[in-house]
């Protein structure tokens, strides 16, 4: 919900800091555990020991047991089934948000950049009202307007997360321009769309998957965070932040177990995703 | 002298312009009909008829926008449709709670995340360890650092209070504690990421190097050299980082119970209750763009660099 110019600032005072070797092993660490995590969504129905919304009256609020290993919710409900299948939901509102603010962000800087001019000042002038915004205050506001779910607050989190994602690739192709093979690609008579959408692209694309990684990890928080104030994807649904919001009776209680299984299942993806973005941002910028 | 009017007057206002009317075009959108929540569904149509007349929402969207516009220049928010007094006094007394809440927040992100990455940016022994506490810390939102500490330190040890305001300043800040640690958690790692980077990376500068050469001690060379250097990018994400807070009280209060703006926002999106929701976004507006101003002026006052740049263009 703080992302207010992380994904942009944070990476170019960090890079290369890192020697190379041990930088690629948390890599291929964090990638692993994103990989596991989208597996886990993807069968999730193959994992879970029951279904995540079978209610069991004879089992309610329990701690974990051989049964339940996670323990039950205040309906009966297994909390490590509802941990799993809460996973499809809760990957695929940042995985839309993400793919929808990285196609935006990037075209907007790639035409910025090689149109000029108007164009750019009037998108330049539109992405300063975004930046006004908290990202979580925008998507308040898209279910003011269009109600609670999962479609208002992924369209409102692409639309307010592109402005983040086209200054840094922006950046990146305004140094791109003055070298020398995009000028040999003029030079050969090449249309301005084929040096654009394929030279140009193909040598930041390493930077904006590194952004798109970043964003993933962040509209996860803010998704999951509306969720939790009741105001993103409704109960009985199964999503890690509704989880984490409807564990707090039993949590008073002395039962914790919802609430943790949930906000771990977020801070282990964020963090996986995060570390992976972190590191692909620097080896982009090492690579310049 | 006129080009830096229109960044630091003009510009800001243009912004919170556009941003105020995006506001009201997402709660005029909004589906449903907000009478219903004053007259019920048995009214007749000639009822609701009236009543929008009364209240002037018949009128075309550009006339209800000038005059929710001109009224809020004024501090006239409107009346609210659930609690049927003025927004104004209903904001007042909960904006204290949510002012006191980010205030607290803001001192223990500041004091902690500054000490944190000055640790990590001098000593190349704490390093890793001080990047890993961050590299977590980032990814833990608000809402689970929340229940944590209430699971831990209100429910297992009991000292502190769960739920509620609190009486007088030290019972406040005694229930405001733990929702001040859940804000500032991930903003105390994200500011003390920055402030690793920037100590680290003037710590390797020559001049540092000449500094300890000449045989400076640590304190002094950390006071005049390191920080004097490292003070801007520190700076700027602070006050980002301050500023984004009061959004994140959205979801603070509402784990705590706590009555500020925060949880009264949610309240009254659920409740459709527009003029309310109008306010309450435009007050967050406000303040971000007068924070990101005030930066910027900021920057520019401490930074003879951008002050030549400007002149030379």
């Amino acid at each position: 919900m703080t992302l207010t110019a992380r994904l942009s600032r944070a990476p170019a005072l960090l890079r290369a800091e890192e020697p190379r070797a041990k930088a690629d092993m948390i890599a291929v660490a964090a990638g692993c555990v994103c990989l596991a995590l989208l597996i886990v969504a993807i069968f999730a129905p193959l994992i879970a020991p029951h279904q995540p919304d079978t209610i069991d009256a004879a089992a309610i609020s329990q701690g974990p047991s051989a049964a339940h290993l996670l323990g039950t919710d205040s309906l009966g409900r297994d909390v490590l089934s509802r941990a799993l299948y809460g996973a499809r939901l809760s990957l695929l509102g940042p995985a839309l948000v993400t793919v929808v603010s990285t196609t935006l962000g990037t075209a907007v800087a790639i035409t910025g950049t090689w149109v000029g001019g108007a164009f750019d000042r009037v998108t330049a002038r539109f992405m300063d009202i975004l930046f006004a915004f908290p990202g979580l205050l925008f998507a308040v506001l898209a279910v003011v307007a269009f109600g609670a779910g999962l479609i208002a607050p992924v369209i409102a989190l692409s639309v307010a997360y592109t402005p983040y994602i086209a200054r840094v690739i922006r950046a990146a192709a305004v140094h791109e321009r003055q070298l020398p093979y995009l000028e040999a690609c003029q030079l050969l008579g090449y249309s301005s769309w084929r040096t654009a959408a394929y030279h140009l692209l193909r040598n930041v694309r390493l930077l904006i998957v590194a952004q798109a990684t970043l964003a993933f990890g962040y509209s996860l928080l803010d998704l999951a965070a509306l969720s939790f104030i009741g105001l993103g994807v409704q109960p009985p649904t199964a999503e890690w932040g509704l989880m984490v919001s409807e564990g707090d009776s039993a949590l008073l209680n002395g039962y914790p177990y919802e609430s943790l299984a949930a906000g771990a299942a977020i801070v282990i993806t964020v963090v996986a995703f995060n570390v992976l973005g972190e590191r692909l941002t620097a080896r982009s910028q090492a690579r310049q | 002298m006129l080009s830096q009017a229109r960044r630091w007057i003009l510009a800001p206002l243009v912004t919170l312009l556009a941003a105020s009317f995006v506001l009201f075009t997402a709660v005029w959108l909004q589906p449903g009909n907000p009478l219903t929540l004053i007259l019920g569904a048995k009214a007749s149509p000639a009822q609701y008829r009236y009543v929008a007349h009364k209240l002037g929402l018949d009128r075309p969207m550009p006339v209800r926008y000038w005059d929710w516009l001109t009224g809020a220049v004024r501090g006239n928010f409107g009346t609210s449709l659930v609690y049927k007094q003025s927004v104004a006094s209903l904001i007042a007394p909960r904006i204290v709670t949510t002012l006191l809440l980010v205030a607290y927040a803001s001192v223990i992100i500041l004091v902690v995340g500054v000490t944190l990455g000055i640790i990590g940016g001098m000593s190349p022994r704490a390093a890793p360890a001080v990047a890993g506490l961050n590299g977590l810390g980032v990814a833990i939102p608000g809402f689970v650092a929340a229940e944590m500490l209430i699971a831990v330190f209100a429910v297992q040890l009991g000292w502190f209070p769960v739920l509620g305001t609190g009486q007088g300043l030290a019972g406040r800040l005694q229930h405001l504690t733990l929702p001040a640690i859940a804000l500032a958690i991930a903003s105390i790692a994200y500011v003390s990421q920055i402030t690793r980077a920037a100590v680290s990376a003037e710590a390797q500068s020559p001049h540092v190097e000449t500094a300890r050469g000449r045989g400076l001690s640590g304190p002094r060379i950390l006071r005049r050299h390191v920080l004097r250097n490292a003070a801007m990018p520190i700076l700027t994400v602070s006050a980002l980082t301050v500023a984004s807070l009061l959004a994140g009280t959205l979801v603070v209060e509402y784990a705590f119970g706590l009555g500020g703006i925060g949880s009264l926002l949610d309240q009254s999106v659920q409740d459709k209750d527009s003029n309310v929701v109008l306010a309450i976004g435009l007050i967050l507006v406000l303040v971000f763009v007068i924070t990101t101003t005030a930066l910027d002026f900021l920057q520019y006052l401490m930074d003879p660099r951008l002050r030549l740049k400007g002149a030379a263009k």
